[in-house]
């Protein structure tokens, strides 16, 4: 988060927790940042001890097994048609999905 | 055979489907009679397709007629967790943002049910996308508990587990990613298996961090957990993450469980999971139980796993990480809820999203991205997310370690029984707590079943017992679940399940 001062790890301001909804595409209210921001800095708090457990050398396990790359055929198998893929779709035209502009004023 | 068939096990069941005794029709319309009784008041469904069960039901009583079953639970009814991708049936994930969706396609989990023949009764209630441990955090309101309506089933999967629990299905499908399975078995009396990770097709089940995720049998005996999950599993080429070899011989396992002989079995007790924070009457019923498995044979011995302490805050780094990402695809564009933001004329894109999420979205889930977000910020990744991968390497160790020693860990599944309902709705960490004993299994990927093991002293609540073994060795979780399973049994003079009290709407 370049944009936003830096505080020690371990706590969250309720400016950066906006910032942070911002990126995650959350509109919050003014109550519901009231609400979040100290429940998350108590949470942020509880688990910075993990900090002290692990050395520099321990490797990173991102996964629980140790799968390398699944190959498969290059065959054919059945998929969704045009209207299952487009059935659940919040607004449609022309069997493609519609969406709000995607563009700002200024581009 | 129990007059009853509502309250008989899948396993008689399906020995009563084959000899004829009974037909699937006839046994379908019991569990949704008995879901229309006491459904109202524990709330274990969020959708009930009667008529498609019924089909099934009738296509099933004709294999059978035929002489040509689909599977040894061809005709038995299940009750499936509302996060599997079900074909022309709702399927929500506890969220408003999903409501009313209907998959295209069926999980593979799904798919190999209606292979098999077993009648879908519905989908079962769960905290949004499974966050929670209480099913209070659904946006169509908690599940209660069968044993005291006030209380929670635990979560996510309380539905799956009060429906088994309250007779209104014989087997559920649930998902475990950090005791989702598994603690709501322990606090409403019944069994939950979360297998090995990659046992169990992950392909249609709306993801909450891939890495931890795992679907599993929802029972009230653990043949019954056996059976299950030799359908469910198995190597699906849609999974990546999926195991490409056999299963081992569950439902073999879990018969040679119930022989109660366990000599030779080597069963380690977690040092860590006992002490401070752990309700008395939970211990107590844990102590009775290693007593009987030694008196079965067994050899018990204290393991030390010094990292599990720091499984939960691991674990509280890498889920929001994973969660943040995956669900970042309900956007408003191609499935799902959209909700224009008031007071903007011509909204964008990201303007309809954010309003979209922000009405979609729960408490929790809201909770859980940010947390994440932040967690894998730049400048915060490695004293977070890659931190807490590093520790998730030295709780693999302590696993490792501990099976050199050891054939089976065992502990409590939960540190208390089941809570009264909005006591930790709004106390994030409190609620967290709950998964203490479960998560380290999640973290390393390796099998864990909870069994009832007794009621507590202290309010007459049911209790659970962790049997937790290797990757890929699920069979000995079976046996071991199996044998304790037996010897509580003899004691009791039958299952625990039966001392629940009855619901309105019984007889």
């Amino acid at each position: 988060m370049p944009d936003t001062p830096a505080p020690s790890p371990g706590t969250v301001t309720r400016e950066e927790v906006r910032h942070l909804a911002d990126l995650a595409r959350i509109e919050l209210s003014d109550e519901e940042l009231d609400h979040l921001a100290p429940q998350l800095a108590v949470i942020l708090e509880s688990v910075t001890s993990i900090n002290e457990v692990a050395a520099g050398d321990i490797p990173p396990t991102s996964h629980p097994l140790p799968l390398t790359n699944v190959f498969r055929d290059d065959v054919v198998r059945p998929g969704l048609t045009a209207e299952q893929a487009l059935s659940g779709a919040p607004e449609q035209e022309q069997q493609r999905f519609k969406v709000p502009r995607i563009l700002g004023d200024e581009q | 055979m129990s007059t009853d068939l509502v309250r008989s096990t899948a396993a008689e069941l399906a020995d009563a489907l084959a000899a004829g005794e009974i037909s699937s029709v006839e046994l379908t319309r019991a569990h949704l009679d008995r879901i229309a009784a006491v459904d109202g008041p524990v709330h274990a469904f969020l959708h009930v397709d009667a008529d498609g069960a019924l089909d099934s039901a009738r296509a099933a009583d004709e294999r059978r007629a035929a002489g040509r079953p689909a599977s040894p639970l061809d005709g038995v009814p299940i009750a499936v967790k509302d996060v599997m991708a079900t074909r022309g049936l709702p399927t929500t994930c506890g969220s408003r943002i999903l409501q009313g969706w209907l998959p295209p396609y069926d999980a593979t989990v799904v798919a190999r049910l209606r292979e098999a023949g077993l009648p879908i009764l519905g989908k079962t209630n769960m905290d949004e996308f499974a966050m929670g441990s209480s099913t209070e955090h659904s946006a169509y309101g908690p599940t209660h508990n069968p044993w005291d309506l006030d209380r929670i089933p635990g979560g996510s999967g309380g539905g799956s587990a009060a429906a088994v629990a309250a007779f209104e299905a014989p087997l559920a499908i649930g998902t475990d990613t950090g005791g989702s399975i598994r603690q709501p078995g322990a606090v409403t009396g019944t069994v939950g298996m979360k297998p090995t990770y990659g046992g169990v097709s992950r392909y249609g089940l709306v993801a909450l961090a891939n890495s931890l995720d795992q679907a599993g049998p929802v029972t009230r005996t653990v043949l019954d957990a056996a059976l299950l999950h030799e359908v469910i599993g198995g190597h699906d080429p849609l999974d990546s993450t999926s195991i490409d070899q056999p299963q081992p011989a569950l439902v073999e396992a879990a018969r040679e469980g119930a022989g109660g002989d366990l000599a030779g079995v080597r069963v380690g007790v977690i040092s860590q999971m006992r002490g401070e924070g752990w309700q008395p009457g939970v211990l107590a019923r844990f102590e009775e139980s290693v007593e009987l498995l030694t008196k079965a044979g067994a050899e018990v011995v204290e393991v030390s796993c010094p990292t599990f302490v720091h499984a939960l805050a691991t674990y509280y780094l890498i889920l929001p990480a994973e969660a943040s990402s995956n669900l970042a695809r309900f956007d408003a564009m191609r499935y799902g809820l959209r909700v224009l933001p008031e007071g903007i004329t011509d909204p964008s894109a990201e303007e309809v999203m954010r309003a979209t999420r922000d009405a979609g979205f729960g408490a929790e889930v809201k909770r859980r991205i940010i947390l994440g977000t932040y967690a894998l910020s730049s400048g915060y990744y490695d004293a977070y997310y890659g931190q807490a991968q590093k520790v998730r390497t030295l709780i693999g160790r302590d696993f490792a370690r501990a099976f050199e020693q050891v054939d089976v860990l065992v502990s409590p599944t939960a540190p208390t029984t089941a809570f009264p309902i909005g006591e930790k709705v709004d106390d994030p960490l409190a609620m967290y707590l709950n998964d203490l004993a479960t998560i380290p299994a999640n973290l390393a990927g390796v099998p864990g079943i909870s069994v009832p093991n007794g009621l507590a002293d202290e309010d007459g609540l049911p209790t659970g017992f962790q049997v937790l073994a290797p990757a890929l060795a699920d069979d000995r979780v079976y046996r071991v679940g199996a044998a304790l399973e037996a010897l509580l049994q003899q004691e009791w003079g039958g299952p625990l399940i039966a001392k629940a009290p009855a619901l309105e709407g019984d007889r």
